[in-house]
């Protein structure tokens, strides 16, 4: 106990005086910085918006009984899986043009973090809904349920929570992966840090400010995640 | 959409292939510094000392919380002003390695502490020194969740060299963008720098399932 008491006293102390040494430099180059994090948060929460809606499309679809959507659903995971999320973002926004499809840098930073991601969840979508025991499914068709609603009421409820952990820290990588949207030409808090370093050269300042606010991200949303999920574990709770 | 071939096997792919090796030894060598370096991390998290325990398990946190580009830009940066001077390609390898060694930390973690607590007890009972405990009991044990893992961690670093193209290190990414503001023809090069990714990897999941079942299968006898 005292030894934790002594590691925290000492860590609050470090930064506080780190934050004391560098606040006169701080007030230079963090407004880029925060200009930075917003185009950050704009991409990450349309690509979660993009992920969210292609991981459910194509792990229910690879689970269809048509074997030409499966077939399509999977040609889509294992491309978007397979090759590089640089790459893909690239591809978005300098060949797509030549196909008559031009992208504003942010659509194609969202198509691209988003598909990429979309197809990792997929593959914890269509786990989550095997997972979901057989007599579920035979119950719901001997109630006669339609197929649509046997797949809204009774298999996604039950798959979501088994999804949402999984799903949480896939977030989490996602928005840790929007770093790279810089590529595209976007200013992301990543390029932001990159250019206020050439203009100040305060590297260790910037770039602890910037992985800083990362990981401030990153646990945010492992927070809001275990929010949701005990909700959704409520709501099976309730229903059974 | 003009497709040139002539393009893509005059200039595309003689510039490519060249760099494919460059791409393939950053993929190895990171991934050798992960597996050796991620062993210490996990070593030092497992730690029966609280002030060694707590600080590595806040520093596998901090560096699996942050996004890999940013540590790479943060060595790149920082090693020359504290005067050392690598190569980039180096400075990508050890960037790339280190944030690997946090994820290959946990994943040691997560296949040390599945193995039954009765095991341990067992090699205590049979007076079994620590050596031959890790050797003999754990670590056989302990293997089949990690090989597979690793082998995932293998195609994802893999997937992480292109990362090295904002460093200017000269791998396939790289080069393919400096054809395409050349020419200004990006469509033949972006596209063969994704098939090759594509095609590398379905073979490296092939091959790391193989090796999956090799292991269960010589380990669960």
């Amino acid at each position: 106990m005292n030894t934790r008491v002594a590691a925290i006293a000492v860590l609050v102390a470090f930064l506080a005086g780190m934050v004391f040494a560098t606040f006169s430099e701080l007030r230079v180059f963090l407004p880029a910085l925060l200009r930075g994090a917003l185009i950050t948060i704009e991409v990450a929460a349309l690509s979660f918006l993009l992920m969210t809606a292609s991981a459910f499309t194509a792990g229910v679809a690879r689970l269809s009984p048509w074997w030409s959507v499966r077939w399509i659903a999977t040609a889509y995971v294992e491309v978007f899986r397979g090759t590089s999320l640089l790459v893909q973002l690239f591809w978005f926004f300098f060949v797509l043009p030549e196909f008559g499809l031009t992208l504003s840098p942010m659509a194609a930073g969202v198509l691209g973090v988003g598909f990429n991601f979309g197809a990792y969840g997929a593959e914890i979508v269509r786990g989550a809904i095997t997972a979901v025991p057989r007599g579920q499914w035979e119950a719901a068709a001997a109630l006669n349920l339609p197929v649509f609603r046997r797949m809204t009421r009774i298999v996604l409820p039950q798959a979501l929570v088994v999804v949402i952990p999984p799903f949480g820290n896939l977030t989490i990588e996602m928005v840790k992966a929007t770093s790279v949207v810089s590529a595209v030409t976007l200013v992301d808090i990543t390029y932001a840090s990159v250019q206020q370093n050439q203009l100040h050269y305060r590297t260790v300042e910037i770039f602890v400010v910037t992985l800083f606010l990362y990981y401030c991200f990153s646990q945010l949303i492992r927070f809001s995640m275990g929010l949701l999920e005990e909700r959704s574990k409520r709501h099976l709770a309730a229903t059974r | 959409m003009n497709w040139d071939w002539q393009f893509t096997f005059e200039v595309v792919l003689p510039r490519l292939l060249p760099v494919v090796p460059v791409t393939i030894q950053a993929t190895v060598l990171s991934f050798l510094l992960a597996v050796v370096l991620g062993l210490f991390l996990m070593l030092l998290r497992i730690s029966r000392f609280k002030l060694i325990a707590v600080p590595a398990g806040e520093l596998i946190e901090l560096i699996r919380g942050t996004p890999l580009l940013v540590q790479l830009f943060f060595l790149f940066f920082l090693l020359p002003e504290v005067g050392i001077t690598l190569p980039p390609l180096t400075t990508g390898i050890l960037g790339i390695g280190i944030y690997n060694a946090a994820l290959c930390a946990e994943v040691y973690r997560a296949g040390i502490q599945a193995v039954p607590a009765g095991q341990w007890e067992a090699a205590k009972a049979l007076n079994l020194g620590a050596y031959r405990t890790w050797r003999d009991i754990i670590i056989p044990q302990s293997l089949p969740p990690i090989v597979p893992a690793l082998g995932n961690y293998l195609i994802g670093i893999f997937k992480e060299t292109p990362l090295l193209s904002f460093l200017a290190v000269g791998e396939l990414m790289h080069a393919s963008k400096l054809i395409g503001s050349e020419y200004y023809r990006f469509t033949e090069a972006v596209t063969l720098a994704g098939l090759f990714f594509l095609v590398m990897s379905l073979v490296a999941a092939v091959l790391v399932r193989m090796v999956e079942t090799r292991v269960s299968r010589s380990i669960l006898r």
